[in-house]
């Protein structure tokens, strides 16, 4: 079921053009990983969503309700990148004045902040003052001020910009306890490697367009293509060229593409074999998001 | 190496516009106030104005007070309304005189009591005193009248001067010869004659301060001072400054504390604030009214403690201190959430209400009571709201004067209110949607 609509999604400042027709969409319980280099546009259509931009053009759409600026978004929450909490308060007085920000009140706001600093591993620490925290909890505290109020959907701005391995797993913990509840998650992130591993979907944006989107094989397939890289180490030179592969080492370090792993490896290995070498180390990689989104985008500085 | 340290401080002072107005537009402001204040011109000097009640209704009290109205340094008042809704005039009777003082209408009012002419030339004899009625809160005004009652008695009505003296002498010598009375006699009417040619071609335009000088001469007219508002100067002066400078510090906390907006911005805590269901105009709301609450607090502080050190007279004074500190607290409340809108980043902000709230300080009487400085400066104070502040505050603890008579100190603070507010929420469109 779809939760979250984008349809044609236009805005301009001035002359550029930073959302020139977005469409996408966003299913219950979904991860879905809104990638783009810097100035794609991801920023103004997030902004758009939580109703901080007024759009030019198209529509919003929240569980069928078609939005305007004003209306309220309760059913939405908002993680942005800025660690955007009061310093001088702790963790849980953070987490009441935000639940109060988002109409939370009474009981209802201490069972909510009860269970964030729970959810946030922040129990033993709810009483500092967040000035005193590491990087990591202030990020998942960022998270929970977001989600008090239990939205359906949560709009996130790079949550985990910033901290160490740990603290990411944690927070993509968190992420993934909302997600068994049915909570829809859109993730704007530069981190590709962890899009690629938790985002059920990736949509890429660039120049306020959508230029590719789908599951990560549905973007390997239809941009570079599935065929892996086969990496081949050898004990000695083989007594001539491999086909298929190039020499990157002295005749030992062979690299090429392969399309089909189980029919073409098996006479490879035969041809390595033929030319009197003998194979001391095998890798065959995937194609990458990193690769896929060069590809679309470029490797051209966006500044 | 220093060459580059001194080129980094350069192209930040060329590109930091907050610390080129800090070190060069504030002290150019503040030379150019006071100096206006303090320096002056000699039209701009401060001319004394002062009721004079004619209690005696003789040939020489009409001649006094022709001469006192021909004095440059003062402007004198003898007719006045019966009350502020009435337009005809009527002369001015002790009581009147009185009130006039109590109201801060005029700083001081003379009195030229029955049997003035013994009065003067006496000496320091018998003389009946010319009663001075002042107000505390002015402790210039009747040096500078005293001086130059001194001088308008010698200046103006030489021959009666000389006739008292002419008295005194014989008194204390014996009678002069007939002939030495005869001339005596024919001396001085002609004395009075240029006199009177004199103060009909226009007195010489005497500054106060040359005026001032014949304050060495007092003495010679007797003057007996009578504060009509019946409190100890020193307690008076206390409530003075302790409403100047929590006014003028009132100022700074506000600036202060409404910054934390921008403060906000920057780290985007304003961003998501505005996601949720608090909107700009509650967001301000709220703002204003803990500025405020913070401001009230503030000035509370600052009279109570002046009250338990130097024992200020709060207590007996709360009602009208209530009204003034909450009107005060609230416009300085939406003055400061005008001044954080209105700048881009918080060193602008810095930069921006140090030099506004001091030349507000300096004109509006924080720094120097107005009704000291000249009567141009007085009247360009009246554009900074915390000039009606502490007029209020004046009235409250020097005048004794009812609530009704804060309303329209009260107006103008509700005014300004209106207008800061306006202003607050027509420059936070900036930060709603794009």
């Amino acid at each position: 079921m779809t939760v979250l609509r984008v349809a044609d999604a236009r805005k301009a400042f001035g002359a550029t053009r930073a959302l020139d027709g977005v469409s996408l969409e966003l299913g219950q319980g979904e991860l879905l990983g809104l990638l783009g280099p810097n100035g794609a546009g991801k920023t103004t259509l997030v902004r758009a969503l939580a109703g901080r931009v007024r759009l030019d053009g198209g529509t919003i759409e929240l569980f069928g309700r078609r939005l305007s600026p004003a209306d309220a978004r309760d059913g939405l929450g908002v993680v942005p990148q800025e660690l955007a909490l009061y310093a001088l308060l702790t963790a849980r007085e953070n987490l009441e004045v935000f639940g109060g920000f988002n109409g939370l009140s009474g009981a209802a706001l201490r069972e909510r902040v009860s269970w964030a600093l729970e959810w946030t591993g922040l129990v033993e620490r709810a009483r500092e003052p967040i000035r005193r925290f590491s990087g990591g909890m202030r990020r998942r505290l960022n998270i929970a001020c977001g989600v008090l109020h239990r939205p359906r959907v949560i709009l996130l701005d790079e949550p985990t910009v910033g901290v160490d391995p740990q603290s990411r797993e944690r927070i993509y913990d968190m992420l993934g306890r909302l997600r068994a509840e049915g909570v829809s998650l859109l993730l704007t992130t530069h981190q590709l490697e962890e899009a690629e591993a938790r985002c059920e979907r990736i949509v890429v944006l660039d120049h306020g367009r959508v230029i590719a989107a789908g599951t990560l094989a549905e973007l390997v397939r239809d941009t570079i293509g599935a065929r892996r890289t086969v990496t081949l180490r050898l004990d000695r030179a083989p007594a001539g060229p491999l086909a298929g592969l190039t020499d990157e080492g002295g005749g030992r370090l062979w690299r090429g593409p392969v399309g089909d792993v189980d029919a073409d490896l098996g006479a490879l290995l035969a041809r390595v074999r033929a030319a009197g070498a003998t194979v001391e180390d095998l890798e065959v990689r995937r194609p990458t998001l990193q690769a896929v989104f060069l590809h679309l985008t470029g490797r051209e500085l966006r500044e | 190496m220093i060459r580059s340290i001194l080129r980094v401080h350069a192209i930040n002072l060329r590109r930091d516009r907050p610390a080129q107005v800090m070190t060069f537009v504030v002290p150019i402001a503040f030379f150019t106030i006071f100096a206006l204040v303090f320096g002056g011109t000699r039209a701009g000097t401060r001319r004394v104005h002062m009721a004079v009640v004619d209690e005696s209704h003789t040939a020489a009290s009409a001649r006094l007070l022709q001469a006192l109205q021909a004095e440059k340094g003062l402007v004198v008042l003898t007719r006045a309304p019966t009350s502020p809704r009435d337009t005809t005039r009527v002369p001015i009777d002790r009581a009147r005189a009185e009130a006039m003082v109590r109201e801060g209408t005029v700083p001081v009012a003379l009195v030229l009591p029955a049997g003035l002419d013994t009065s003067l030339a006496s000496f320091g004899g018998s003389g009946v005193p010319l009663p001075l009625l002042t107000d505390p809160a002015d402790p210039i005004a009747p040096q500078l009248v005293t001086g130059l009652l001194q001088k308008v008695v010698m200046a103006g009505m030489p021959d009666l001067f000389m006739g008292g003296g002419v008295n005194q002498f014989e008194r204390h010598t014996g009678p002069l010869t007939p002939r030495q009375r005869q001339a005596v006699d024919q001396w001085l009417p002609r004395l009075r004659a240029a006199s009177d040619r004199r103060l009909a071609g226009g007195a010489p335009a005497d500054s106060g301060a040359d005026s001032a000088r014949g304050a060495a001469l007092s003495g010679l007219v007797k003057v007996e001072l009578v504060p009509v508002l019946g409190r100890r100067e020193d307690t008076s002066i206390v409530s003075f400054y302790a409403a100047a400078i929590a006014v003028m510090f009132l100022l700074f906390m506000v600036s202060a504390v409404a910054g934390t907006l921008l403060d906000e911005v920057d780290s985007g805590t304003l961003e998501r604030v505005l996601s949720t269901r608090v909107g700009m105009t509650r967001l301000l709301a709220g703002k204003w009214l803990w500025l405020t609450l913070i401001g009230v607090l503030q000035i509370a502080v600052m009279f109570v403690y002046g009250m338990l050190v130097f024992r200020l007279d709060l207590l007996s004074h709360l009602p009208g201190f209530a009204v003034m500190t909450l009107f005060t607290a609230a416009t300085a409340a939406g003055f400061g959430l005008f001044l954080a809108t209105l700048c881009r980043t918080r060193a602008q902000l810095g930069g921006f209400s140090l030099l506004v709230i001091l030349v507000m300080s300096a004109l509006g009487g924080s720094m120097f009571p107005r009704y000291m400085m000249p009567a141009g400066m007085q009247k360009a104070g009246l554009v900074t709201f915390n000039a009606w502040a502490l007029d209020g505050y004046v009235k409250v603890f020097w005048r004794e004067a009812p609530l009704g008579a804060l309303l329209p100190q009260l107006g103008v603070l509700a005014a300004w209110l209106v207008v800061f507010l306006v202003a607050a929420r027509f420059f936070a469109r900036r930060w709603e949607r794009a």
